[in-house]
């Protein structure tokens, strides 16, 4: 049987270098975890009890959920154990009711095995129960989350589960009850900012002065975010001949963020001042003006979302204008952020949502 | 023959006719052997498509070209089942999950898994991956971009997605945060002129500059639109001389009529007569968005100042509704008998309640 090639293994066919960072600069245990201490607080007793209650994780993008749950699981069993006592399931599975009853419930009554020693050496905990991790649990439908109610109290001898999800709300009730939370709080600044300089640092990433925090401001406490931003970045920089420093205009340009002269533009077409308040003489162009800088975002294909958000950002901080049309115009921020989600047309809710601030700016 | 539009369609990066900057850049990715998801976004006409085949090209050579199309058969969890056309080469497959309505999850996670789980099988191939191109990205459904979210990240040995999508807006952040986004700004009047020369120098006639100006006022930066606007005139006159009408869209035309009309008088009966115009417009297949926008647009031109705030608002409004509705033609109507009680209100008394 020689003429057969052996086949790669897994993980070992990744070439490192084509490797998202996201995946290689994964925490491996949970004292890695960045910024989140409360929560590794109160696992790494748990860990130390190697007694594990039912847990639900929540919190925004890219805090590190996946990461911290993954980590844990790797070290209470170890690589050998892994894969047969943790059970990963996700969005891209099919998670409906029915893989609930079969799946998850044939996975849930097995009786662990008995371990031996595990390969690599070192000594694990090993506790006598599997983990089950349902990662982006707020998609899964309502009837599979009451499905999972009587099967993770009956075998809560043998198994744990980890729901893990961005919004609580959409978890039920029964379930929430069930678990205790943890919830995970966007990155503070300071303690992302290491990370993301060890990461540079091990990758050999050239960054001009300024890129690195304007990087963490983008990603707006979104780790996952700032590493994929980073990396797109060197692949723009490092592939050129030679490589370049990044600059902050391709950071930029990666995240999608409207340039501030555009927004400057719009709300001046408003009647604001970026620095003053509100200007009404700047207004001048009537609802004609609002409609071409309108038109001209909808023509250079920026996105309404983020020209919604970044004009939240610009207006509502602003001191000098009074609380009357601050109001206003963040209602018509709201309804008109709402009216997009919902699938409007975007050129027109933008334009509507101008002109109400414009007329909001009007009345003092 | 085939129309110009396919015909002088650039199909290397070197051949695009403008943002140079980001052509290099899509150059050195694909040179660089760790190529990323992409999400396009722009809007229509801007050159999206032109550039990810580009793109592709530069990535396998010229064998990208060769296309076939099948059809595939998806069967959904409940047993219906679901046909969608699907174009490949032996590199790349492309598909638009959003034709099958909200079955588009299952398509998505079939194809996907698929290509995910086999490898390149051709030896000469330049790179290890395949890739698989999604349209109108931004029209899935939120469960189908939820399934998108972790398949990306496993299966980035065997396959890159490349999203081709309007705006950002309606894609979910986490598929945001894992693909490059890459902007087609429509191209600028200097640059759609320049291609209109480029196109007439290789068709062998010269272009006067009033038709130039003409095409660029009716195309609003759709090149797609611009160059088929300029074949037509090309038929119509084939000397190009004197002042040609660019000629509009029958549809086009009658939606002004129908502003018009609203605009003269404000009755049920005028209601009445403009619902069956719309129902003409809707039996000829013109999305009802587009019949709402261009009737609110014509209006919006013809009030007075202090009413166009208004009658935006309500176009706005109704046409969220629309989307959320099933029937549009309530919508519609609803949308007219507005526009007539504000426009009458405001002539009779001379202004308007507010919003509400």
């Amino acid at each position: 049987m020689t003429t057969f090639a052996p086949r790669p293994t897994g993980q070992m066919a990744v070439d490192p270098k084509h490797q998202p960072w996201v995946e290689k600069y994964r925490p491996k245990t949970i004292d890695d975890v960045s910024s989140q201490e409360h929560t590794v607080a109160v696992l790494r007793k748990a860990l130390a009890s190697t007694n594990l209650p039912h847990m639900l994780f929540y919190g925004p993008p890219g805090t590190g959920k996946t990461s911290t749950i993954l980590a844990l699981a790797r070290q209470l069993y170890g690589p050998d154990l892994f894969r047969a006592r943790v059970l990963e399931l996700n969005a891209s599975d099919e998670r409906g009711i029915s893989v609930v009853r079969e799946k998850i419930k044939t996975f849930a009554r097995e009786t662990p095995r008995h371990v031996g020693k595990s390969s690599d050496g070192k000594t694990y905990p090993s506790p006598p129960y599997k983990l089950i991790i349902l990662d982006e649990a707020d998609s899964m439908t309502q009837d599979a989350q009451s499905a999972l109610r009587r099967i993770m109290e009956t075998y809560s001898r043998i198994t744990r589960f980890c729901l893990v999800c961005n919004y609580v709300t959409r978890i039920i009730e029964p379930l929430a009850s069930r678990c205790s939370k943890f919830r995970f709080r966007p990155l503070a600044q300071t303690s992302t900012q290491a990370r993301i300089e060890m990461i540079a640092n091990n990758e050999g990433v050239q960054a001009e002065d300024g890129v690195l925090p304007l990087i963490l401001e983008l990603a707006g406490g979104d780790l996952r975010k700032a590493i994929t931003y980073l990396q797109t970045a060197q692949r723009l920089h490092g592939a050129t001949e030679p490589p370049t420093p990044i600059t902050a205009l391709s950071i930029h340009e990666i995240s999608g963020v409207v340039p501030d002269d555009l927004i400057t533009h719009l709300l001046s077409v408003m009647g604001v001042d970026k620095d003053q308040g509100i200007d009404l003489t700047l207004g001048q162009g009537g609802f004609e003006g609002v409609r071409t800088a309108v038109k001209r975002v909808g023509r250079e294909g920026w996105s309404a979302g983020q020209v919604l958000e970044q004009i939240h950002d610009a207006l509502i901080p602003l001191p000098t204008i009074p609380a009357l049309p601050k109001s206003l115009a963040a209602m018509a921020i709201a309804e008109c952020d709402k009216g997009l989600c919902e699938g409007g047309d975007e050129e027109l809710q933008l334009l509507e949502c101008c002109l109400r601030i414009k007329d909001a700016m009007g009345k003092q | 023959m085939s129309l110009w539009v396919d015909k002088y369609r650039p199909r290397s990066l070197d051949e695009l006719h403008y943002h140079p900057e980001l052509s290099s850049r899509l150059r050195s990715l694909a040179a660089s052997g760790d190529f990323p998801h992409i999400l396009f976004y722009g809007p229509s006409g801007a050159g999206k498509k032109t550039r990810i085949m580009c793109t592709l090209r530069e990535l396998y050579g010229p064998g990208v070209e060769k296309l076939r199309i099948d059809q595939r058969v998806f069967v959904t969890p409940s047993n219906r089942k679901l046909d969608v056309n699907v174009v490949q080469s032996n590199y790349h497959i492309e598909l638009t999950p959003s034709d099958v309505g909200m079955y588009d999850r299952v398509v998505i996670q079939d194809i996907l898994k698929e290509i995910a789980q086999t490898q390149q099988v051709d030896l000469n191939a330049k790179q290890r991956f395949k890739v698989v191109i999604i349209n109108e990205a931004d029209a899935l459904t939120r469960d189908a971009q939820a399934a998108l979210r972790r398949t990306m990240e496993k299966y980035m040995n065997n396959m890159r997605l490349i999203l081709c999508a309007n705006s950002t807006s309606k894609i979910i952040a986490p598929i945001r945060s894992r693909c490059l986004l890459v902007r087609v700004a429509a191209p600028s009047d200097d640059e759609m002129t320049k291609v209109l020369q480029h196109v007439a120098k290789k068709e062998r006639f010269s272009l006067p500059s009033p038709v130039t100006k003409s095409i660029l006022s009716t195309s609003q930066g759709n090149l797609r639109k611009a160059l088929l606007v300029f074949e037509a005139m090309k038929m119509q006159k084939p000397d190009l001389s004197g002042d040609i009408e660019v000629a509009k869209p029958d549809w086009e035309t009658y939606c002004s009529k129908i502003a018009d009309s609203i605009i003269q008088e404000q009755s049920a009966q005028r209601l009445l007569d403009v619902r069956g115009k719309i129902y003409e417009l809707l039996s000829h297949c013109i999305p009802p968005t587009v019949v709402l926008k261009t009737i609110s647009e014509r209006i919006v031109d013809k009030v007075d100042d202090a009413l166009k705030p208004q009658i935006v608002h309500w176009a706005a409004y109704y046409e969220l509704r629309m989307r959320m509705g099933s029937k549009k033609i309530f919508h519609l109507e609803a949308f007219i008998a507005k526009v007539m009680t504000v426009y009458k209100q405001f002539n009779m008394i001379g202004y308007t309640e507010d919003y509400e």
